[in-house]
This record gives C-alpha cells, structure tokens and sequence, in this order.
C-alpha cells in the first residue's frame, strides 16, 4: 500500500511521517499546491506550522489546493491521518469536530505521555494495545468540543500535558475514517529512541486498507 | 472602508492568556482588575462590508471557539 505524505511551507514531521510510514508500506510526499494525491491509499497530514500558523494553526492550510483532494478523499471514504498540527488543519477544515486551544498552561510541552486506546475498533487503532507510550510536542494541544465526540485515545491518568477536555488525545470523525491526534506517533518508530508504539498505528492502516475498497477520486 | 474585526475567546471557554495577564497586573501594583480576556484585532479596508461575516465565519475567527464583533468607520492609516 501506499501512503500520501502532506508537505505544507512550514511543515516539519513530514520526513518523519515519511519514514515511518515506509516501515509499514511505500510513501511519498504531496507538495501542498499540487491537486493530486497520486492514487495513494491513505494521506497524513503531519506536523509543523503550515503557514506558519498565521491566524489559527491550520486556518490557512485548509484552504491549500492539495486540501480539496484531501476533502474529497475523505468524504469518499479514504483513510485520513491528521497528527499534531495536521489535527489543527483537519479540525479547520470541518473533517473533524472540535478545535485545539493553547495549553491551558501557556507552556510548549515535549514528553513521552501515556495514552488509553479508547476504542481499538477503528482502522487507525486494531493493532495497537490498550496502552501506547507516545511523545507529544506542541503548545497548541488542549482539545476542546462543544458536542460529544468519537473520542479513540486518551491520556492516561495523569498523563494529560495539556488541558485538554475529558483528556482526550485524538478522535475519529462520524464515519470512523479521519483521525486527528496531538501525539506524534512518527517519532515512536524504534526503540531506540524510546518507543515503537506509533508503529502500531501506521500498521492498523495497513491492515484497514488490505480490507477496503481503494478510493478513486 | 477601514473596519477593525474583534475577536475574543468564546465565554465559557478556559482563556489562561487571559488569567496569565490578570494575575501579573496585581505584581505591577495594580488592583481591582478582574475578567481580563486576550483575543485578536484584525484590521483591513474592504469595499464591501457586507462580505465581513462571512470572511469572519470562513477564515477570520473560528466561530466554534471565538465571537467577533465588526467596528466600521475607523480612521484609516494610510
């Protein structure tokens, strides 16, 4: 399988997302102005400051060219991953409920925290166990929805470094196939820098994708 | 038309910039400060201001988490 790996100016996990992603199946970037998704299987839309965040983090970036396809993608049913900043621009863009506010203690964070897989029945969760050490890093993080939500990972008890409401950590759309979160999975790839545990969810869309109908826009 | 859009963090929702600056103020000397809240001020000439709450749903605020408030009839710099 392949997976579209977003690049927007500003965005820094790209290769990051890249180089996990080719773990688990092949990956290429899409340039932010391009609208072509190049038949991938699945798109991430990694972390950075697209746009330098100028406004809102993700405000601009959702209006990018390469963000139609994306819409469109996921409205047919393609897997979307949106990861830290890729969260903020997935929420913008409406794929997603619910918006990311500043921390609530104004701080930026970087830790490994702890998370609860809250639901292990999405296509971005079936292999992952019910724990997952993760790193986040960010200062725009706190989650917040007016509405319930389809919430997939929490923070741990104790865990949340951020704020957010009912400490949740990432949530999946009505339709199960868009997942934001603010952990960064792409960098727990390998034990040797202290996890392997995002591994789990690139291979959950692996897994999903063998299983479903490939999306042609 | 010069129009100053105002932009503030909705009621209810935790604004820490805002208790951030109201818990500084007292160490400046200053008392009787309470509810500060921090948002945004954008400023921008636009022909037709009738555009203006729908560039403030689109892209100038996120309606989910800020309210705005349209000034018109500001002084223009230039």
């Amino acid at each position: 399988m392949k997976f579209g790996v977003i690049r927007f100016p500003g965005t820094c996990d790209d290769v990051d997302a890249q180089l996990a992603a080719q773990r688990v199946g092949d990956a290429e970037l899409l340039w932010h102005r391009d609208r072509d998704l190049k038949g991938v299987d699945a798109v991430v839309v990694p972390g950075g400051f697209s746009y330098g965040d100028y406004l809102r983090a993700g405000a601009i970036a959702r209006f990018a060219p390469v963000m139609e396809e994306v819409i469109e993608f996921a409205h047919a049913g393609g897997l979307v991953l949106g990861i830290c900043n890729g969260f903020q621009i997935l929420c913008e863009a409406g794929l997603l409920p619910g918006a990311l506010l500043i921390n609530d203690h104004l701080k930026f964070v970087f830790r490994q925290v702890n998370l609860d897989v809250v639901d292990p029945n999405t296509p971005f969760t079936r292999e992952c166990p019910p724990t997952l050490s993760i790193p986040v890093k960010h200062t725009t993080g706190r989650y917040y929805s007016p509405t319930p939500v389809q919430v997939v990972l929490r923070y741990a008890p104790g865990n949340n470094p951020n704020g957010s409401q009912d400490d949740i950590a990432g949530v999946v759309n009505n339709a199960g196939n868009v997942f934001g979160l603010m952990p960064h999975p792409e960098h727990a790839v390998d034990l040797l820098t202290g996890s392997e545990d995002g591994l789990r969810i690139f291979e959950s869309i692996r897994t999903a994708v063998g299983e479903r109908v490939k999306v042609t826009l | 038309m010069r129009v100053r859009v105002l932009i503030r963090p909705k009621a209810g929702i935790l604004d820490p910039q805002g208790q951030a600056v109201e818990r500084a103020l007292p160490a400046l000397g200053f008392s009787g400060v309470e509810n500060v809240h921090v948002g945004r001020l954008v400023e921008l000439d636009v022909d037709d201001t009738a555009q203006l709450p729908s560039m403030c749903e689109r892209l100038l605020t996120n309606p989910l988490i800020e309210d705005y408030e349209i000034v018109e009839g500001i002084a223009s710099h230039s």
